[in-house]
């Protein structure tokens, strides 16, 4: 596409550039002054006192805090590792086979992306208060709402957005070059470890930082399947959140907004570092 | 090769008998019989869909015939995996692995043999320095010009010293100037080898400068294998005539052995095997074809004669392409334009005849262009 | 598992290449299975009990009783206070999305009219809050809007009074635009960028004014990017939770609030069930045409 096809002129370009500035401001403003304000050495949250790091010593000191970081983080990994094996795996059941049932297991992926949390908390709480009772009447097994289910929730949803990602890396990539390792003498165990993965990995690690993301973000779900003792960060800091503002949240959210920067870096650099190169 | 010695199956180096394929309902290759020597370059040609791609998936096991027998050396390989086959195949636009380097590229299938990692790397560097690109094992493929993937895409598979090597479009992606210097190079590099060469392509110019036979297929029919004399002096049926080079195909009816009427009832002199009342084609190439004023037509060429109008001349450098037109039938009749020809303008009267040699006829069935 | 591999050299049958797709999909299949059995445990199953709560009955102690299946639930859905919710809800999410339309339009244009390179970099700080925390996200509005926040302090300053916006619907359209608007960013840059500019061009060149080409080639082009934008901002504005609870002050509710106040409050749970069925019920039907119109992905 050549550049002149898109030259913009004059009063539409000055109008473009200033919305798009407007937008940007609109995007980073608010997340620049709650950073300010996490260092303000002031009771009230929107006012400057000076600077102060009161407020994170503080978070790092909150035994209630440090214990619901420690769930979350515990959840992130359990729900990411297994929804990455299992969206993995349903990526090439989907792209690469044909199989009966097809249809309804490739609807039944998409769905979860397009509930509203909301819904989807529901379901879960339904379920499992079902559930829980329905082994306990039964089986005579006691167990009760905690870390368990909520990985099992996350991993209800973090299936499917591994599977997309995946799914359009494998889709990137030529077909061709497996039928060429298999020309060469390989298996297709050898071609899937010497071929397929290595081609699909970006998409591997991007649905791998999706399903951390998603899971260390939620709240919806988790407050409605969390049990007592597996409250996990958002859920602690949102609980918090409805009682009040404080110096203290706003620690804790520059820290979840950190995190989360990071894993879009991550992500960005893991789909370039072998970007482009898939087909 | 001097005389054409096909070998008998058990030493040919692909047989195939009676292979079919089919997709659900399309037939992609209606139950074809060939055969190809040990050592011959050989051709499948043909237009999109035609089933000769198919049929090399076949034979490097990337597709497995619903039926048929498919013998590489005499051993049936119908059934075997392509990893278990004796054939290594250069992809259409190379499919060359972007995350390996070029050494590792090549040294791919032999590791994948089992070899060990110095073997494979020094006998694939062997390979890079005879294609020519010595110096180049550490880039990536995507560094590499058309031309030299290519290249890359030749040693990968000739590594492993296959006994049949299948290239499937293997020039396709190359630019005209790129592809005739690679159809020099791919030719001397099978004399060198003596491998069978297997490709597949749509351009006829390339299947007759390159191989020793072609194949031509059609709607997953095998219509006609021979040389490319053969295919072009005497095809089978109008697709194959109209497929190999230019031609004109006049309808004609037989009216003995030896004679046609065509469909202005000009009788021509025509030898050929169909029973009297046969509808027929008659083949006659451009280049073949003398033109002169209509009473120029010398008189040993009296029985292989038209007489018409010129409706259109287009000068190409080397040769004047006139389209005669015979009682509303247009042959098309291409002179070497030297200083000194005279040129009929449109509209003139001119005889046109050819040697009885030259004429060619074929049954009407199918394939009308 | 032993399946039937033929003898290595066998000839080709038509019964051995069924065989081999018959393998084939298994293999496929057994690929899937883990998923698939996952999925339609933990996310089938649940769905169907929420759509079997919905025809259930309120028992008086808050507990739910199956046995007598009944429309009762859905019926509850035409009494005001819950049209009103619903009105208000849709409302909401009607302005969102509009306001998000506007905005990421221009911007998208804007975004794909740049060079590869400018493009990247403006993309990732897109990227950036589209994968941020959702409730930091909203929470840094409350402290913005807060009663001394720095918005009310700015006000104060030039003149306009103290702010009170929040815990207002004007506070929830804010916030909803700030957490929704790189989900209507993202599908419309892919339509506009992959748009045939020579079309542009051609118009241009037959004669249009810029107005008459934008509003002729350019945004039917870019409708795909619109609809896809439009869905994504729609469907969570509706069903949001997290927003009105923190900027909207919880006063008047939203259609997610109210679901969850019918489980965890009010323990009406086949009146939340009912409402959860019909929310999803929209935004199935709203996907759905979306893959009618031929949008791909999401």
């Amino acid at each position: 596409m050549s550049s002149t096809q898109k030259e913009l002129r004059g009063a539409s370009k000055w109008a473009l550039s200033a919305n798009a500035v407007l937008v940007y401001l609109f995007f980073y403003a608010p997340i620049a002054l709650l950073v300010l304000y996490s260092f303000s050495d002031d009771e009230l949250v929107g006012r400057w006192g000076g600077f102060t790091l009161d407020w994170y010593r503080a978070f790092g000191e909150n035994d209630e805090v440090q214990g619901a970081l420690g769930v979350s983080i515990r959840v992130a990994i359990i729900s990411t590792l297994i929804s990455v094996v299992l969206g993995t795996m349903s990526a090439l059941a989907l792209e690469r086979f044909r199989f009966r049932g097809q249809k309804i297991f490739d609807a039944l992926l998409y769905l979860p992306v397009i509930i509203p949390d909301v819904t989807m908390a529901v379901m879960m709480l339904l379920f499992f208060t079902q559930g829980i009772s329905l082994l306990d009447s039964i089986l005579g097994i006691q167990i009760s709402k905690g870390i368990a289910t909520v990985a099992l929730s996350h991993i209800a949803f973090s299936i499917s957005f591994v599977s997309i990602v995946v799914r359009a890396r494998l889709a990137g990539m030529n077909e061709k070059l497996e039928e060429a390792a298999q020309d060469l003498y390989a298996s297709k165990w050898q071609t899937f470890r010497h071929v397929t993965f290595p081609l699909i990995a970006p998409g591997v690690i991007g649905g791998a930082l999706l399903a951390l993301t998603l899971s260390l973000d939620d709240v919806v779900i988790t407050q409605f399947v969390a049990g007592p003792g597996s409250t996990t960060l958002p859920v602690y800091v949102f609980g918090l959140i409805r009682r009040g503002v404080s110096p203290l949240i706003n620690a804790v959210s520059v820290v979840m907004l950190a995190a989360s920067i990071l894993l879009v870096l991550l992500s960005s650099l893991a789909q370039r570092a072998r970007g482009g190169q898939a087909t | 090769m001097g005389e054409d010695t096909v070998g008998t199956a058990a030493d040919a180096a692909v047989a195939i008998q009676g292979v079919t394929k089919r997709f659900g309902d399309v037939v992609a290759v209606d139950n074809i019989d060939l055969e190809i020597a040990d050592g011959e370059f050989f051709a499948m040609l043909g237009p999109s869909g035609c089933g000769k791609t198919t049929t090399l998936r076949m034979i490097a096991g990337l597709e497995f015939p619903t039926e048929g027998s498919l013998k590489i050396f005499g051993d049936e390989v119908g059934t075997l995996p392509p990893n278990k086959r004796p054939v290594n195949t250069v992809f259409q636009n190379y499919a060359l692995f972007p995350h390996m380097s070029v050494l590792d590229n090549v040294a791919f299938g032999l590791k994948m043999q089992g070899a060990s990692k110095k073997d494979a790397a020094s006998a694939a560097s062997e390979m890079i320095s005879l294609v020519q690109l010595g110096g180049m094992e550490k880039r990536k493929p995507s560094q590499l010009s058309g031309g030299q993937q290519q290249r890359v895409a030749l040693a990968r598979a000739l590594v492993n010293k296959p006994k049949v090597l299948l290239l499937d479009e293997p020039l396709g992606a190359l630019d005209l100037k790129l592809r005739q210097e690679m159809q020099t190079e791919l030719k001397s590099l099978q004399r060198e080898l003596g491998v069978s060469f297997v490709f597949v392509t749509h351009d006829q110019e390339e299947a007759l400068t390159m191989s020793d036979r072609i194949a031509v297929m059609h709607d997953g029919e095998l219509l006609q294998v021979g040389t490319a004399e053969e295919l072009y002096d005497r095809p089978v049926n109008r697709f194959v005539a109209d497929f190999i080079g230019q031609t004109n195909l006049v309808d004609a009816t037989v009216v003995d052995d030896d004679v046609i009427a065509l469909g202005n009832g000009t009788k021509i002199m025509a030898p050929n095997p169909y029973p009297a009342g046969t509808k027929v084609s008659m083949s006659l190439r451009p280049e073949s074809i003398s033109i002169g004023g209509p009473d120029d037509i010398p008189d040993e060429f009296e029985q292989t004669s038209l007489r018409g109008e010129v409706t259109n001349v287009t000068y190409l450098g080397h040769s004047h392409v006139y389209t005669v037109a015979v009682d509303w039938m247009p042959l098309e009749v291409r002179t070497n334009a030297t200083p000194t020809s005279v040129v009929y303008e449109p509209g003139s009267q001119v005889g046109i005849w050819w040697d009885r040699r030259s004429d060619w006829v074929v049954p009407d069935e199918g394939y009308g262009s | 598992m032993t399946t039937t591999s033929p003898a290595p050299s066998a000839l080709a049958t038509p019964e051995f290449e069924a065989a081999n797709e018959k393998q084939k999909r298994r293999r496929g299949f057994l690929l899937a299975l883990p998923a698939y059995v996952y999925l339609s445990l933990f996310f089938a199953i649940p769905l169907f009990i929420v759509v079997v709560y919905s025809f259930a009955t309120r028992t008086r102690s808050g507990g739910t009783a199956l046995e007598e299946w009944n429309l009762d639930s859905y019926r509850k859905l035409g009494e005001p206070i819950v049209t009103d919710i619903l009105l208000r809800s849709i409302t909401l999410a009607v302005i969102t999305t509009v306001i998000c339309l506007l905005l990421a339009y221009p911007f998208s244009y804007f975004l794909a009219t740049r060079k590869e390179t400018t493009r990247n970099i403006m993309l990732v700080f897109v990227m950036i809050p589209f994968w941020s925390n959702f409730l930091v996200r909203n929470y840094a509005w409350r402290v913005l809007l807060g009663n001394d926040g720095p918005v009310s302090q700015l006000t104060e300053t030039i003149g306009l009074g103290e702010t009170t916006v929040l815990f207002t619907p004007t506070a929830i359209v804010l916030g909803l635009v700030y957490g929704f608007l790189p989900f209507m960013i993202l599908p419309m840059y892919a339509a506009i960028e992959r748009m045939d500019w020579s079309l542009i061009e051609a118009s241009r060149d037959l004669g249009a004014t810029g107005f008459q080409t934008f509003k002729k080639v350019t945004f039917p082009l870019s409708m795909p990017g619109v609809i896809a934008g439009s869905i994504l901002v729609f469907i969570p504005s509706l069903g949001a939770y997290v927003t009105p609870q923190i900027l909207g002050g919880g006063k008047k509710t939203m259609l997610g609030s109210y679901i969850v106040t019918q489980f965890l409050t009010a323990r009406n749970w086949p009146v939340g069930a009912a409402v959860s069925t019909v929310l999803m019920f929209v935004m199935l039907m709203a996907t759905l045409i979306y893959f009618r119109k031929g949008g791909r992905t999401l």
